[in-house]
């Protein structure tokens, strides 16, 4: 109570006495408020343009009854993309993370740091080609390899995909795309564990690991699954490499990631449809793109909030 | 299990920087040596070296020797793992970790090394370790609560409660008190005075009536002068050391004529 008050006499003597402060009060104000609006114009746009979709028939939806089905199904293939790729990108920014920020001497944790931002740098495009020549052929064996051995789990079931052009290795290059900004969050969070807690892991005798398992870990939580969700976020939205990547026929839910009927995402199914696009299947294509920035939306919410709640944790 | 120090023309550098040069002592076991001066002089880089600490800044390193019990602490095949296991710290702050309960941190330096123990002797280490840091009565219906929602004084117990769990031979000690108010001070004044009996103990302090107080020896360090290492200056009995010191500049820092 006492706090809102003291701000409020506070920001109307200042605005009314210095003409600086008026001038920057009005424009962050100006430029936080467009944002929202964007935002806003952004949903409504999406909403209203969007809203004939509920009445397209199955021939316009892929042969789905109605709109909620064709929808809920790419929501399904996109999800699922997305978390596959964290599960690759977890161990991966967390190893990375901790190279940098504990293990590597500072003069090579600099360079090793800058290459990974560098691959944010890298346009999606290229991340679709590579997956298509680079990346599929070479992951047609390990389809073999997975059905062949794990076939029993419902990922595996098969039959292998004799172009590797799966989910699977959409996800692997989904995984490579969320890996810069998860690892840099992973490195910050990590870097930022109190120097006087990992001393005080260490004069207990404990080694390196110990420590880190200690003091890093526990302390860097709640980063760490923000981290996991924002690059999830990312993950969601990615449209081309997993349109150039996955060769699709038709929309099915299946849990079936390396067989060659895949789910597809919502990103890939829009950027796939376009081009043929009757007034309705163009609402159909935008409805779903309204269902992804919702879920994208929610994802990053939370990320936030568990990023927020961790600092004032620690 | 107390153990002596022998440290011999040792020198200490932070890159190409000599931060301390040629100290020379003898710190006896089963009793306090506090190390006094002013700030920068040194003092808690030489307690740091004394178990390895001061190796967690990239490029510091130590020449000469620092001996305990027939081992130099810097000879190539020691790890300096096992010498913080034998060598405890209490730092300036109290450092219990936030994420771990009372119980656990006391625990935590046993668990390290993945050792496994049963839930009696845990507890028997635990409470041991508590009454040995003062702490027990305060603390033992809340056992499993986080270290972090006691007050300063007891924090600081807790990590001392932390340290002689894993019966360390020697406990280094680096301005302990200089984050708590008097009577807290006074608390871990006290609990210095009964670890003794078990422990060799080593304090860096600013204040000088808290070296009177606990301490039986008493090295003083300063500067030759300004950009200069730090070195040692005299090392005598606390009781001479406030009396009647060799060194013209000892009694001029102790009598507050420093400068």
């Amino acid at each position: 109570m006492t706090a809102t008050l003291d701000e409020k006499s506070t920001d109307s003597s200042l605005s009314g006495k210095r003409p600086g402060d008026a001038i920057f009060r009005g424009t962050t104000l100006a430029a936080s408020l467009l944002v929202i609006v964007f935002l806003a114009g952004v949903a409504i746009f999406l909403a209203v343009k969007g809203a004939p979709a509920l009445d397209a028939g199955p021939e316009n939806l892929r042969d789905k009854a109605n709109v909620f089905a064709l929808v809920g199904a790419l929501l399904f293939g996109t999800v699922l993309a997305a978390a596959i790729a964290m599960i690759i990108v977890a161990p991966l920014s967390i190893g990375l993370g901790l190279v940098i920020s504990h293990y590597a001497p500072r003069r090579l944790a600099k360079p090793v740091g800058f290459l990974v931002d560098l691959l944010a740098a890298v346009p999606s495009v290229v991340f679709g080609l590579w997956g298509i020549f680079v990346l599929a052929p070479r992951m047609q064996p390990v389809h073999e390899f997975l059905v062949d051995w794990f076939g029993w789990i419902p990922l595996f079931a098969g039959p292998a995909s004799g172009t590797a052009r799966t989910l699977l290795t959409a996800s692997i290059v989904l995984a490579l795309m969320a890996l810069p900004i998860v690892t840099a969050i992973m490195r910050e969070v990590f870097s930022q564990t109190p120097r006087a807690h990992q001393e005080a892991a260490l004069a207990l005798g404990a080694t390196r690991w110990e420590m880190i398992r200690m003091t890093v870990l526990p302390y860097g939580r709640s980063g760490m699954v923000a981290a996991l969700l924002l690059g999830l976020g990312r993950a969601l939205g990615e449209t081309m490499a997993v349109a150039m990547v996955l060769s699709t026929t038709g929309v099915i839910t299946s849990w079936n990631i390396v067989s060659s009927q895949n789910s597809n995402t919502v990103a890939a199914f829009i950027a796939q449809g376009y081009k043929e696009a009757s007034p309705i299947r163009v609402a159909v294509l935008i409805f779903a793109g309204l269902a992804l920035f919702a879920l994208t939306f929610l994802v990053n919410f939370l990320g936030r909030a568990i990023a927020t709640r961790g600092t004032v944790k620690g | 299990m107390a153990k002596s120090i022998d440290v011999s023309d040792v020198n200490i550098y932070y890159g190409d920087f000599l931060a301390v040069e040629g100290v020379n002592m003898t710190i006896r076991a089963k009793s306090v040596t506090a190390f006094i001066g002013p700030s920068g002089c040194g003092k808690s880089t030489v307690l740091r070296s004394l178990n390895r600490m001061h190796e967690v800044i990239p490029g510091a390193r130590v020449e000469g020797k620092i001996v305990v019990d027939g081992q130099d602490l810097y000879a190539p095949e020691v790890d300096p793992v096992a010498v913080r296991r034998q060598v405890g710290m209490v730092f300036q702050r109290p450092n219990p970790f936030p994420t771990m309960s009372i119980y656990e941190n006391v625990i935590s330096g046993l668990r390290l090394n993945s050792k496994r123990m049963n839930k009696s002797t845990a507890d028997g280490v635990v409470e041991k370790s508590l009454r040995g840091a003062n702490l027990w009565n305060e603390v033992k219906d809340r056992l499993n609560k986080p270290g972090a929602g006691l007050s300063g004084g007891q924090q600081q117990r807790l990590c001392i409660a932390r340290a002689i769990a894993v019966q360390p031979d020697v406990l280094l000690m680096d301005e302990p008190c200089s984050a708590l108010d008097p009577i807290s001070t006074s608390a871990i004044e006290d609990l210095i005075h009964e670890l003794k009996s078990d422990y060799t103990i080593v304090i860096v302090t600013h204040n000088m009536q808290q070296a009177a107080r606990v301490s039986d020896e008493t090295g003083f360090f300063n500067l030759k002068a300004t950009g200069e290492p730090g070195r040692l200056v005299e090392f005598n009995p606390t009781k001479k050391m406030f009396s009647n010191p060799d060194e013209s500049a000892t009694e001029a820092y102790i009598s507050g004529r420093f400068g």
